[in-house]
């Protein structure tokens, strides 16, 4: 069965097309990273899957129903990295609370939800930092925990938003590798945005790009090239591939390093844009 | 000092505020909505003075005031209530309109220093029994929504997903916040609610990193407070709303620069 299918699905926000037309589906146990510029779609996308926003036209489907709020089988994680940032609540609490969260009721979590919380803090490794408050962990810790809260309840598809913004590189490895062996484990289907491709190239099977109201789904062998970016991208785009990795490049520039690194300015000069994330 | 009736009152109604204070509080300052709480309690003022002016007890007209803004306030939505400004004009205007009102009603100046400082020494009986059946109303409330609730303070957006209605709960929230804050004004005055929504409740997450820990830990000490102002006044004379603010604040102080507000 189909994890999540778009059939001709127009997202619409503040009257404007986020995404026109799309069809597309992913097999349930795939893992696809969603790439795209800011602005492109990536986050709406998500929470259209979540039934947070809803098609203009077409249809949603999760398997193989129709996307709605409160589905038990999609586990969530926000882009949004500031919530709790500077409560003092152990970080224990802070992924207890998702536990059985939409029922009405006390806030205490009964033995099977702290067997839970114990379970899902120990998928991310984040039993050790659990004590501490929030206010006292670093942001790449909190993105463990909201990793942890969005595993609670066991989903079978699991939409992650950007995890891997703030990390270091090491991290980001580490945060992949954990997306892979939740697969491996769980065999559960893992949405995984990202601003850069190469730390997601051994891990991801197929990529879904987004960018101009068009979404390309397939192999990175199928959508990373020159005239399928082009199009998304509504420029004139190169796909340099070194030594294994893939940078996508208009008119000398890194595409993906400068969504996200407005800072920087200018032109780029090919290697000199890229780091390496080992 | 437990032989006067006058005492017995005000230390069995200081006890019922002080724990509904300490357990809404523990989720006013969880979601940040302190300023919200403090807006309420300036509604509530027009609310009592109005209803002094029409003849209602101003308890009931506090309670109506306070839950209808409340309820108004969460409807408008979550984003809005944040919005200091927009708080901020709507506080000064209860305030106005409360003065307005009583200024038709100039017998009554006494208790217009009542109503926006407290007087627990003068809470009676009949009082004492509407705060208890108030008290269980609120604490009922809040515990029936506190799970969703608190997941929808800590990650709104999962909460969403997981089909948890934010503006439902907070409106919900926002209207058991004013029953608090009535309840609140009868010891502290509008002016003062803090003392007992706020500052033990702020001194409890200093004070404990778990929910449950805090959601103890924060009536205790408002409990603790409230029955040390008022012992405080009986035996000083000076008003039990002082004590019960200068102690709320030097709690809330001695836990955040104390070595035990670091504990986990
Ligand atoms: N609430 C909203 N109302 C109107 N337009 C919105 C709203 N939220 C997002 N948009 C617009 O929809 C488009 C897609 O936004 P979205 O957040 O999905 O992009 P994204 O790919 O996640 O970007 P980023 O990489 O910055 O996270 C953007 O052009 C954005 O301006
Ligand atoms: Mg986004």
């Amino acid at each position: 069965m189909n994890a999540i299918e778009f059939r001709q699905v127009t997202l619409r926000l503040g009257g404007r097309d986020v995404l026109g037309d799309a069809s597309l589906a992913v097999a349930a146990g795939e893992i696809i990273g969603v790439l795209g510029p800011n602005g492109a779609g990536k986050t709406t996308l998500m929470r259209a899957i979540l039934g947070l926003v809803p098609a203009a036209r077409g249809e949603i489907r999760v398997f193989g129903r129709p996307a709605a709020r409160g589905n038990p089988a999609v586990g969530y994680m926000p882009q949004t990295r500031s919530t709790g940032a500077n409560l003092r609540l152990r970080g224990r609490d802070f992924v207890a609370g998702v536990v059985n969260g939409h029922r009405p009721g006390l806030p205490f979590p009964g033995k099977a939800g702290r067997a839970e919380v114990d379970r899902v803090l120990d998928l991310v490794g984040a039993a050790a930092l659990a004590g501490r408050p929030l206010a006292e962990t670093s942001g790449g810790e909190r993105q463990r925990l909201l990793l942890a809260q969005a595993l609670v309840g066991r989903p079978r598809l699991l939409l992650l938003d950007e995890p891997l913004a703030n990390l270091d590189p090491r991290f980001q490895g580490d945060v992949v590798a954990l997306a892979a062996a939740l697969r491996a484990e769980l065999g559960i289907t893992i949405l995984f945005s990202a601003h850069e491709l190469n730390p997601l190239l051994g891990a991801i099977d197929r990529v879904l790009y987004l960018g101009n109201g068009q979404a390309a789904l397939g192999t990175v062998d199928e959508v990373i090239t020159g005239p399928v970016l082009s199009r998304l991208y509504g420029a004139e785009i190169e796909v340099v591939r070194v030594r294994g990795r893939i940078f996508v490049m208009s008119g000398g520039q890194d595409m993906e390093r400068d969504a996200h690194r407005h800072d920087h300015g200018g032109a780029h000069a090919l290697l000199g844009a890229s780091h390496d994330h080992a | 000092m437990l032989d006067y009736d006058f005492m017995r009152n005000a230390f069995a109604a200081a006890a019922i505020v002080a724990a509904v204070a300490g357990l809404v509080g523990y989720f006013l300052v969880l979601r940040g909505q302190t300023f919200a709480g403090h807006a309420l309690a300036h509604v509530g003022f027009t609310g009592a003075t109005g209803s002094v002016l029409i003849g209602i007890s101003p308890l009931w007209g506090l309670v109506a005031l306070t839950v209808t803004a409340g309820l108004g306030m969460g409807a408008i939505g979550e984003r809005l209530v944040q919005r200091d400004v927009a708080i901020g004009i709507v506080l000064a205007l209860a305030l106005g309109l409360g003065l307005l009102f009583l200024h038709f009603y100039t017998a009554y100046a006494a208790q217009a220093t009542a109503l926006l400082f407290g007087n627990v020494l003068s809470v009676d009986a009949a009082t004492v029994r509407a705060l208890l059946w108030l008290g269980l109303v609120t604490v009922g409330l809040l515990a029936a929504i506190s799970r969703p609730l608190l997941f929808a303070s800590l990650q709104p957006e999962l909460a969403e997903a997981k089909g948890v209605r934010l503006r439902l709960y907070s409106g919900l929230f926002l209207g058991i916040v004013g029953l608090a804050v009535a309840e609140c004004v009868q010891i502290v005055g509008v002016l003062l609610v803090f003392a007992l929504m706020v500052g033990p409740a702020a001194t409890a997450q200093r004070l404990t990193t778990r929910v449950a820990g805090g959601l103890v830990l924060s009536p205790v000490l408002a409990l603790a407070e409230a029955w040390a102002g008022i012992a405080l006044a009986f035996y000083t004379d000076w008003p039990a709303s002082f004590w019960i603010t200068a102690l709320s604040a030097g709690g809330y102080l001695a836990a955040t620069i104390s070595p035990a507000g670091r504990v986990r």
